[in-house]
């Protein structure tokens, strides 16, 4: 990871927003960014940047500013990492459409390669968290039920037992994770999306996020197993409720209807 | 002896019959019952829906006890659910999962168990409002009427008990609420806590001390609530709409032997299996997803069931009132809703006892009204489901805020508003729908039913062709008894003393008048407008 | 109240016209009585009757083919079988192949029962005469006297020591009900006033089980923690928990509205109860670009960046912030207790 960070250049205004990232190194400088000095050695990853910053400057300037130092419309980006925006405009919630309480998911209008060159070009305004490679988000081999463990106590409050979302104030929600890849999964709890709090490795290591994802996959959305039939959206006793008005007493009363009513009588010839 | 012969004679099951009959007597019970009538109609038989998910709730719940450990001793799962293979849980958690995974048909009867248990509840909200709305706990039914309202009152909580049971995030969330509510209760409060959990919550008794209450103690109350409830209704006989032949000296119908026999003790099949069919198709309370209580842990759309959100959006959407006081605390936030909670339940409970008080009616009254021609009952009725409704919006609404892209805020600001508000309006507007629906009756009966034939006059003009209504409709829809509006007596009586009246007699009197007065009904027709407009220009 | 002077006047008329009263021909509106029973085709036609029948055999025949499917199910499907059935989902096939079977075998008794009735058996409407529930004068005067009698040779009125004293012994005996409840529970003393968090005790990150450093905890994230010494394993952990729970946020200082908020953190992390003020419930549904934390219960809203006072919602009071420093070993750690009780308001807080 640090070998990674180090292909990334460096700007030298890197402030406190920097500590995101660096938590994320788990190094002692965790709280300030170091001066980096390293320069992109690779051709291929300086053509990204310029892609990039091509792509930048049509679609995420008029909001971030053109060297991505935010204006009343966006927030900074210096420093947000290239995972944040892999996350971001991956899900298709940049480039927002409309100002509102939260951004919501939409249909992703770049193809990765481009979000990768973008992520690469922000990447390069300030050190930030990194895009995640497989091995770190591939939930293959973690410990489903440590990960409920660690769902119940950071992410069920918001995101609900088996991640249906739920309400927050005024408008704001936390989103239902279904059909969330692991890798926006991962990004998410490492870059705090939005209103979104972040989980740095340094609070929740790489192999938590693995075991929370595991058990995302395996209790959330119509792949996940419901012994009992209908989930009714996994949203507890008001869909229950609502279930048995509508269905259990309203089949109930049907019944009735018949049972009481008067048969028909012979027409008369 | 010749009796001896007699018998030999008999029958094997008329000698069972006598053997039982000089035990119990039961040929003379069966001789009052046997034939009793039932009238017939679909709202008659929402109380058996009740019956019967009861003993569908008692029946599984008996099965369910064989299985289940209320313990809250800490174990280690190790069942075959992989999602929480090793976490720490309690026992009587542990064995709810072992019921649901591990014992063949033990989801299925927990399902049931509960599914039934949301019916039962419903079904009760459903057949009190029926009566209600039909005026079926006028005198001599008021007692009937207040075992009906306990044992939903008692069901809430039976149904509270129970979903505290298996110790899981949900319902553990839900027992910590009321542990906060508990120590909200001035001076005594943080007493009852710790007596209630044997110490400081959660602690380790609270499980096997709502078992006791859950499976024996409120359970054996409902249980000779509901005998009651069902000789009484025995005794008085059922009610029944106006119509013709049916008054309020008889009831007419069929037999309980064989009609009813076979309709009601089908209609307990019918109900045991589409709740059987539900368990089958729809998940309820999976603890599974929900993971085993833990204080620290929690999960949003934290909700009770659906009989206990009335209350949780009173809790919800209360102001936080704290007061401070001599080194004393006040939790109003939480007292307040604690006590209008039982208040507004009461209200519906006692109003029998307020009706009867201001029509000063102390005859029997038999017959089913239609609400329609109780406007001022029907409107209270209905302004008192509007707050119910309105306070179970504001129990669900983080998902109404979800679903239909609304803040939060605005919903608890909505709710606070109209539990005052929506009350009023959903009262005016009822009564001047009864008026409507009155007025509709009386132009039915005087001019006949719209028949839906246009007929062109020979002058041109188009006429719809009015059918006279069968005597047999003429009389029901013209049968209910109308009250004349009290006043208060001159203030002066004969001898010229003045007289005496209470401020409760000018207050029945006032009310009276607001129930009965030229606003608050439509006088039905008479027989002399009925013949006026026969005769001569009646029709068009 | 004043029932017994009710001008009758006031009471409708005629409400106790008796049943089946004929025709008059004056009234339009007069009772017709029991209108005529018209006979059903099952009634009149016997092979309509026949059909009848047969479905109502046909229904109790599936009813037994319902029951033998459940039994067969039982044996059939693992309990451990999982099936995608649309539109249910992945659901377990012995609950469902249970559950329908049961049900149908059920309904079926039900359905069969219910279709004999309505159409096999006699639908003739029959009139069964109520009776006035009160008593007549002369059983209520029977009764009366009985109990006049009853209660003279029972010498309650006249012993007037007897009546006394047994009322005295009845009302003094439930009280050994009541005195056999103290041991339900311990006094409350002064147990919802302090929690196990003492000075020195670590920051114990609730994920990793290992102490927290200052530098572990970046802006905008959310960790919970617990004191040091505390085990999923012990006996008590439930109970130390529910009042412990802490919930750790790092805010910019100057971005700290509350000064006291600001001297009780360790440069910009602040240490709060994640226990609500209002009924208990583990509130951290925490929003990083407002610093408002919101409860999933009861949605109060407390602001972290200012005392977490309340914003919104029926809590009363704001959440109890614990003091933290750091150690010689550079690892967070408490600096005492909580200087009020956390979780819901109770009579004496005070």
């Amino acid at each position: 990871m640090k070998k990674l960070s180090a292909r990334r250049r460096h700007p030298l205004a890197a402030v406190v927003v920097l500590l995101l990232a660096l938590a994320a190194t788990g190094g002692l400088y965790a709280a300030f960014a170091p001066a980096g000095t390293a320069k992109a050695d690779e051709t291929a990853q300086s053509l990204a940047i310029e892609e990039g910053k091509k792509l930048y400057s049509v679609g995420c300037a008029s909001c971030h500013g053109t060297g991505g130092q935010g204006t009343s419309d966006g927030p900074s980006l210096v420093g947000v990492g290239s995972a944040a925006v892999d996350f971001q405009v991956g899900t298709g919630r940049m480039p927002a459409q409309q100002p509102g309480a939260q951004v919501p998911k939409k249909k992703t209008i770049y193809s990765q390669a481009e979000i990768d060159q973008l992520a690469a070009y922000v990447a390069s305004l300030g050190a930030g968290p990194i895009t995640p490679t497989e091995s770190q988000y591939s939930p293959d081999g973690a410990d489903i039920a440590k990960g409920g463990e660690l769902f119940r106590t950071n992410c069920a409050q918001c995101h609900n037992f088996t991640g249906e979302g739920g309400a927050l104030t005024y408008g704001k929600y936390a989103p239902n994770l279904e059909g969330v890849s692991p890798k926006h999964l991962y990004e998410a709890m490492q870059t705090g999306p939005q209103n979104m709090p972040s989980f740095p490795d340094t609070t929740m290591p790489e192999k938590e996020k693995k075991d929370i994802i595991a058990y995302v996959q395996a209790v959330n959305g119509e792949k996940a197993d419901s012994p009992g039939g209908l989930s009714l959206g996994g949203l507890g006793p008001v869909s229950e409720g609502l279930f048995a008005w509508v269905f259990g007493l309203g089949a109930l009363i049907a019944v009735a209807v018949w049972v009481a009513a008067h048969t028909a009588k012979a027409k008369k010839s | 002896m010749s009796t001896v012969t007699d018998t030999k004679k008999a029958p094997a099951g008329e000698r069972v019959a006598d053997w039982a009959d000089g035990r119990l007597g039961i040929y003379t019970l069966a001789k009052a019952n046997m034939r009793k009538i039932f009238p017939d109609h679909w709202s008659f038989m929402l109380g058996e829906i009740c019956l019967y998910s009861f003993l569908i709730i008692i029946l599984t719940g008996v099965y369910l006890t064989m299985f289940f450990h209320p313990s809250m001793n800490e174990v280690e799962y190790v069942g075959p659910y992989v999602p929480l293979q090793g976490q720490l849980m309690s026992e009587a958690f542990n064995s709810t999962m072992h019921i649901s995974f591990e014992v063949r048909g033990g989801l299925l009867i927990r399902q049931i168990h509960h599914w039934a248990a949301l019916i039962f509840l419903a079904g009760m909200f459903v057949h009190m409002m029926r009566v209600f709305f039909t005026g079926a706990f006028r005198k001599p039914r008021e007692i009937n009427w207040l075992f009906g309202f306990l044992l939903f009152f008692l069901g809430m909580f039976t149904g509270f008990t129970g979903y505290s049971l298996p110790d899981d995030l949900l319902s553990g969330t839900g027992v910590r609420f009321m542990q906060g509510a508990i120590l909200s209760v001035p001076v005594i409060g943080t007493y009852l806590s710790m007596f209630l959990f044997g110490g400081e919550f959660p602690g380790g008794d609270f499980v096997a001390r709502f078992y006791s209450a859950h499976v024996l103690l409120l359970p054996g109350i409902m249980l000779g609530l509901v005998v009651a409830h069902l000789i009484l209704v025995f005794f008085h006989k059922h009610t029944q709409f106006e119509g013709p032949g049916r008054t309020n000296k008889n009831v007419v119908g069929m037999p309980l032997l064989p009609v009813y026999m076979a309709k009601a003790g089908g209609f307990f099949f019918l109900v045991f299996g589409v709740i059987a069919v539900i368990a089958a198709i729809a998940s309820i309370n999976p603890i599974w997803a929900l993971g085993p209580y833990r204080p620290d842990q929690v999960s949003t759309g934290a909700q009770p069931d659906w009989y206990m959100g009335f209350a949780e959006g009173l809790i919800r959407v209360m102001p936080g009132w704290e007061i401070n006081l001599w080194g004393h605390t006040l939790v109003l936030g939480v007292m307040i809703p604690l006590a209008i909670f039982p208040a507004v339940l009461a209200a519906i409970a006692v109003y029998p006892f307020i009706e009867s008080w201001i029509t000063g009616d102390k005859r029997e009254h038999h017959i089913a009204q239609r609400p329609r021609n109780a406007p001022t009952r029907t409107g209270f009725g209905v302004a008192w489901i509007t707050a119910y409704m309105i306070m179970l919006i504001g129990g669900g609404n983080d998902l109404w805020a979800t679903h239909f892209h609304l803040s939060l805020n605005s919903i608890t600001w909505f709710v606070r508003i109209f539990f005052f508000v929506g009350p009023v309006i959903a009262f005016i507007v009822t009564k001047r729908i009864c008026l409507g629906l009155q007025r509709r009756d009386k132009d039915k009966v005087l001019h006949g039913r719209e028949s839906g034939i246009i007929k062109r006059l020979p002058h041109g003009e188009f006429v719809e062709i009015h059918e006279p209504l069968s005597q047999g409709e003429l009389h029901r829809l013209t049968a209910h008894e109308q009250y004349d509006a009290a006043a208060l007596p001159p203030a002066v009586d004969e001898n010229g003393v003045e007289r005496k009246i209470g401020r409760m007699e000018k207050l029945r009197v006032k009310l009276n008048k607001g129930y009965y007065g030229g606003d608050s009904q439509i006088a039905k027709p008479t027989v002399e407008e009925y013949k006026e407009i026969q005769s001569g220009h009646g029709h068009h | 109240m004043s029932s017994q002077e009710i001008p009758e006047e006031n009471l409708p008329a005629g409400q106790d016209t008796a049943h089946g009263a004929v025709k008059v021909a004056d009234d339009p509106f007069a009772d017709p009585g029991l209108p005529p029973h018209k006979p059903r085709i099952q009634d009149i036609d016997e092979r309509a009757a026949r059909r009848s029948e047969r479905a109502v055999a046909f229904m109790f025949t599936l009813s037994m083919l319902a029951t033998i499917g459940f039994i067969a199910s039982y044996v059939i499907f693992p309990v451990d079988k999982i099936v995608y059935i649309w539109p249910f989902g992945r659901v377990s096939a012995l609950n469902f192949a249970l559950g329908w079977t049961l049900g149908l075998a059920l309904f079926f008794i039900g359905a069969g029962a219910v279709h004999w009735a309505r159409t096999l058996m006699s639908d003739v409407e029959i009139a069964d005469e109520r009776h006035p529930i009160a008593a007549d004068p002369e059983t209520k005067a029977k009764v009366m006297s009985d109990f006049a009698a009853g209660a003279a040779e029972s010498g309650m009125g006249r012993r007037k020591l007897i009546r006394n004293t047994m009322f005295g012994a009845l009302s003094l005996v439930p009280l050994s009900g009541i005195v056999l409840l103290r041991d339900m529970g311990p006094l409350p003393e002064k147990k919802l006033r302090t929690t196990m968090w003492a000075k020195g005790l670590q920051l114990i990150n609730m994920n990793t089980h290992e102490p927290l450093r200052p530098e572990d905890v970046a802006v905008g994230s959310l960790t919970f923690a617990m004191p040091e010494g505390l085990s999923e394993h012990d006996h008590d952990f439930q109970v130390e928990i529910a009042k412990a729970a802490l919930m750790i946020v790092r805010i910019q200082p100057e971005d700290i509205k509350d000064k006291r908020e600001l001297e009780w953190s360790h440069e910009g992390i602040v240490a709060f109860s994640k226990i609500c003020t209002h009924v208990g419930c583990p509130i951290s549904l925490y929003e990083q670009q407002t610093h408002h934390v919101l409860c999933p219960c009861h949605q109060s809203t407390f602001d972290l960046s200012d005392g977490a006072r309340v914003i919104f919602g029926p809590a009363g009071h704001a959440l109890p912030q614990l003091r933290i420093g750091v150690n010689d070993k550079g690892f967070l750690e408490a600096l005492g207790d909580f200087d009020e009780p956390v979780g819901p308001s109770f009579w004496e807080r005070g």
